[in-house]
């Protein structure tokens, strides 16, 4: 590894130009805004390339202990590397999508957004448990202010509907981790990675974690934030919450959960199912009847993440690796569509679905992205999230058939409630004549979309680049998990009925 | 003159308040400023002092205090705090003609009354240090005496505080009846000698409830939100911070010294308390308008916090407390220094939280400071009063008390509500009429070294400041 501490760097970085933004005018803001989220990109990028996959677990490992029973340690493995790519590739995409739209205090809010940057980055860095929970906790502060200051109507209510439930749910894990801490004597995440808690507290800790992730991912029944949360914040707002913010969630069940109570995730996993398959159905079901854009792909958000506790607790590689793609795949299609909503509600100032129609018409460069990233939300082949979802059904397939059955069906719903938003935006007559005179995409939104376009295909295209870095950690896991996974009521054997055929 | 040096800061907060009392008396009003500075010096003289002091004296005079670093390290934290109560205070009294010059020498009896308190180990000397403590504050909270809102406070408190400590000599006398002996170490002993009969049980009661009264937990807090709101903003500021800090070490003393045989007698009035004290500060708290109200109902949640750390007992938990406090200090002392920045157009002071609205934008650096206080009130990570909480729940961990830390942390969320109001306002809500600019700098620097050492920069310090209360809390044992 090279001397400098990149991953210090990598959280240092944009809490110094955050902090040089409250000291200048709105239009030098969002340049060093956007210049600090390149930089933290390329950062990323030169850290994906350095990265060895099959080389030690924990690379770019920095140490410096503080004493009092917390440190300063940061490390990575892939699967934390590819959701650092994610944040730092959706960073100056969100930056872009405010360059207009947000116009009042521009320079604080720079400042906040590079905060929640900083704070991510160290939520994924971070190898010591408080050093996690600090910057996992404190991500709720600028994202807070956020929704509270740049919102909509009803921005207040939020804001606080956000930051109180999703403390509630964090704070009884502050507490299993003290637990763990008296247990263990440690809290090095990697030493307790390795570390067998006895099996009747492994429910108990199990469930505190639960809360704090299921609230954070989010998982139904406590998803009712998302929607309130989403339709309030800013475009910008709204895509690192569903881009990266809610990845958290996913990240903590792989980090924490299942890798340090095996046996307790192992008991659950009847609960984890009936969760998530709630969330697959009932939520597209709520998001069928959505009139409002933001709200719809803010549910559709919570029947995704139904997909990522599916292949998580099937506990099988092809479950784990399916919930990992779904992440990031969700992560760049919600981005996108969000960013899709904020272009014309930035032309409209509605998120009536109503109110559009026939845009295909008045805006075909955006009928296309639309179109793309709609097609990818839905699953179709070649796109980022069939990958995910493909693979994580399949692993839960071998876990439960009736799971993947209700899984399953979700798919079908997503493609019902996303092709028929579609076809109300975008097909159809043109009933309204100022949604009939926007003018299509600009330069701009060229910008913000086409990458992630482009991401989303390769994603769908040659999964492989980001297989590559998580094989070795999701195998590493399997290996925790390998007692504790549930059987499964469809156990193939492979190969040798047709073989045995065969010799006759 | 080495029997002396024990109690070397005593008795340098003593005579230096006793020779400023006569130079406030015959300088008067023109004195105020000269004998405020030199108030100020003789508690960083004091606070010097417990650096040559021997801190591990042990029990001196007969066993009546212990000169050790349980002691050193809350002196530490309440001379400083008490000198910054006095900072706070320079040129607040000037603009209504009254003499100031007292002001900054009843702080200094009340510093020397807390000093005693800290280092008692015996009943009578408990109490004369509560009383030189007390008696001081009340005059204090009167202290605007043509205020009608002042002398409500002062009597109030009096007449409480009169009975709560009725109540706290009742249950020494009870202790001292039952026990032969006044001695922390006898009255262990006692209890030591199997189950304690009735008396002592009553006496253990009424001692509790009388120190719970001079900590403001729940259900002895009544006078706390009138005597803090009523009582001049820099008296309010210093009962929030010293003598709370006192009082609280005090207890703890009680609690894990004179009566650590009857832990599980004593646990669970402390667990009581600390909820109750956690979730009424908190919810009470949701309809205040008024900032010192607020705050004082905070300082109540506080409490409750501490007394989860008292209740952990054992080194751990004297630990947790002693950290607690260290971090609460600054905390509460840098609130209260911005609420005393807030002025209107003619600098009268405004006490209404709705005159916050957006000073996110009227004065980004004032509303940042504010924030970075609440946030840390409220426990939220990254900021350091999350730490301090964190501290003492794993001191309830570790004694086992797994439900009561559930309980308290539930209790932050509660509580997060209306420090997040505040910065709802400030940053939320349309620009009020904006204050009038203070020029103190020393005020303002004050501000600025607080809010840095509550903001994530403190998490530098957390091995120092945890190994100082470590070693402070193993003095005891």
């Amino acid at each position: 590894m090279s001397g400098l501490p990149l991953l210090t760097i990598l959280i240092a970085l944009p809490l110094v130009a955050g902090a040089l933004c409250l000291f200048v005018k709105a239009n030098a803001a969002r340049w060093i805004a956007l210049v600090a989220t390149m930089i933290e990109l390329a950062l990323s990028a030169y850290l994906w390339v350095q990265f060895d996959p099959n080389g030690a677990q924990w690379q770019f490992v920095e140490s410096q202990p503080l004493g009092g029973g917390i440190g300063w340690k940061l490390g990575i493995d892939g699967i934390a590397l590819v959701l650092i790519a994610l944040t730092a590739f959706l960073m100056p995409i969100c930056i872009g999508a405010s360059w207009r739209a947000i116009e009042k205090r521009v320079p604080e809010y720079m400042a906040f957004f590079l905060l929640m940057e900083a704070l991510i980055m160290g939520s994924f860095t971070a190898q010591d448990l408080f050093l996690f929970y600090i910057f996992f906790e404190g991500g709720l502060i600028p994202m807070y202010l956020i929704i509270g200051i740049w919102g909509g109507a009803e921005k207040i209510k939020a804001s606080y509907k956000f930051f109180l439930y999703t403390l509630l749910g964090s704070v009884l894990m502050l507490i299993a981790m003290l637990y763990m801490r008296s247990v263990a004597g440690t809290t090095d995440i990697p030493a307790l990675m390795a570390y067998d808690f006895p099996k009747e507290a492994q429910t108990f800790l199990f469930l505190a974690f639960l809360a704090s992730f299921a609230v954070k991912l989010p998982m139904w029944p406590v998803h009712t934030w998302l929607p309130d949360a989403h339709v309030q914040a800013p475009t910008a707002g709204s895509v690192i919450l569903a881009g990266v913010l809610l990845k958290l969630g996913g990240y903590g069940f792989v980090r924490f959960s299942l890798p340090m109570f095996p046996d307790g995730s192992a008991q659950f996993v009847p609960l984890m199912f009936v969760l998530s398959g709630m969330a697959v159905v009932y939520t597209s079901l709520v998001a069928l009847v959505q009139t409002d854009m933001k709200k719809l792909i803010a549910y559709s958000s919570v029947a995704h993440m139904g997909f990522v506790t599916f292949g998580l607790f099937a506990m099988n590689r092809q479950g784990i690796d399916g919930a990992i793609m779904v992440m990031l795949g969700h992560g760049l299609v919600s981005g996108a569509l969000f960013l899709c909503v904020g272009v014309v509600y930035d032309r409209l100032h509605t998120r009536e679905i109503a109110r559009y129609g026939g845009l295909s018409d008045n805006m075909p460069g955006y009928a296309l992205l639309f179109m793309v990233f709609t097609m990818a939300s839905v699953g179709l082949p070649g796109t980022s999230n069939f990958i995910g979802e493909f693979l994580s059904l399949v692993g839960t397939y071998k876990a439960s058939t009736w799971a993947a059955i209700v899984g399953t069906s979700g798919i079908i719903l997503g493609a019902a409630y996303m092709l028929w938003l579609y076809w109300r935006i975008c097909f159809g007559t043109q009933r309204h004549a100022d949604a009939a005179a926007m003018p299509d995409l600009l330069a701009r939104e060229w910008w913000l979309l086409a990458p992630i376009a482009l991401a989303v295909f390769w994603m769908g295209l040659y999964p492989e680049s980001f297989l590559k870095p998580i094989r070795n950690d999701v195998g590493r896991l399997m290996v925790r998990l390998e007692r504790v996974a549930p059987a499964g009521d469809s156990r193939q054997t492979p190969g040798s009925a047709v073989a045995r055929e065969e010799a006759h | 003159m080495s029997r002396f040096a024990p109690i070397l800061p005593e008795l340098i907060l003593s005579i230096g308040a006793t020779i400023l009392m006569m130079v406030a008396a015959f300088t008067g009003r023109r004195g105020s400023s000269l004998v405020s500075w030199l108030s100020v010096a003789v508690l960083l003289a004091a606070t010097a002092a417990l650096v040559g002091a021997p801190s591990h004296a042990g029990p001196v005079f007969d066993g009546l205090i212990a000169a050790d670093l349980f002691a050193s390290f809350g002196k530490a934290v309440m001379f400083p705090a008490a000198a910054v109560a006095i900072i706070a205070a320079h040129g607040w009294f000037e603009r209504d003609h009254e003499h100031s010059s007292e002001y900054a020498v009843l702080i200094l009896f009340a510093a020397a009354g807390m000093s005693v308190m800290v280092s008692a180990t015996s009943l009578i000397s408990l109490y004369v240090g509560l009383e030189l403590n007390s008696l001081a504050s009340y005059v204090l909270a009167a202290y605007r005496r043509r205020d009608d809102r002042s002398a409500e406070a002062g009597l109030k408190y009096f007449v409480l505080g009169a009975l709560a400590s009725g109540i706290l000599l009742y249950g020494i006398s009870l202790l001292y009846g039952f026990t032969g002996t006044t001695n922390f170490t006898g009255i262990a002993a006692a209890f030591a000698r199997g189950a304690p009969s009735l008396g002592l049980l009553f006496g253990l009661v009424f001692l509790l409830a009388g120190l719970a009264f001079k900590i403001s937990a729940v259900p002895f807090h009544m006078w706390t939100p009138d005597v803090y709101e009523g009582a001049p903003t820099p008296v309010t500021a210093f009962f929030a911070s010293a003598p709370k800090v006192a009082a609280v070490l005090l207890s703890t003393r009680v609690c894990l010294d004179a009566l650590a045989p009857a832990t599980d007698a004593w646990r669970q009035i402390m667990i009581f308390a600390a909820l109750a004290s956690i979730f009424l500060g908190a919810i009470a708290a949701y309809g205040q308008t008024n900032i010192k109200r607020l705050l004082a109902y905070s300082s109540i949640n506080n409490v409750g916090f501490v007394l989860i750390g008292v209740a952990g007992a054992g080194a751990v938990g004297a630990s947790s407390v002693l950290f607690y406090m260290a971090v609460y200090v600054p905390m509460t002392l840098g609130a209260f220094l911005c609420v005393l920045w807030m002025r209107d157009k003619d600098g009268e002071p405004v006490e209404d939280i709705y005159s916050l609205s957006g000073l996110s934008q009227t004065r980004p650096a004032f509303a940042a400071a504010i924030g970075v206080f609440m946030f840390s009130l409220a426990g939220i990570p990254p900021f350091f009063g999350f730490w301090a909480k964190l501290v003492v729940f794993n001191a309830a961990v570790k004694a086992g008390l797994l439900p009561l830390a559930v309980a308290g942390i539930v209790g932050t969320v509660v509580g997060a509500y209306y420090y997040l109001k505040i910065v709802k306002v400030m940053y939320m809500d349309e620009p009020a009429e904006p204050y009038s600019r203070a020029h103190e700098p020393v005020q303002g620097a004050l501000i600025l070294l607080s809010a840095l050492a509550v903001s994530p920069l403190g998490y530098l310090l957390i091995g120092t400041l945890q190994s100082l209360s470590d070693n402070a809390a193993a003095s005891m044992f």
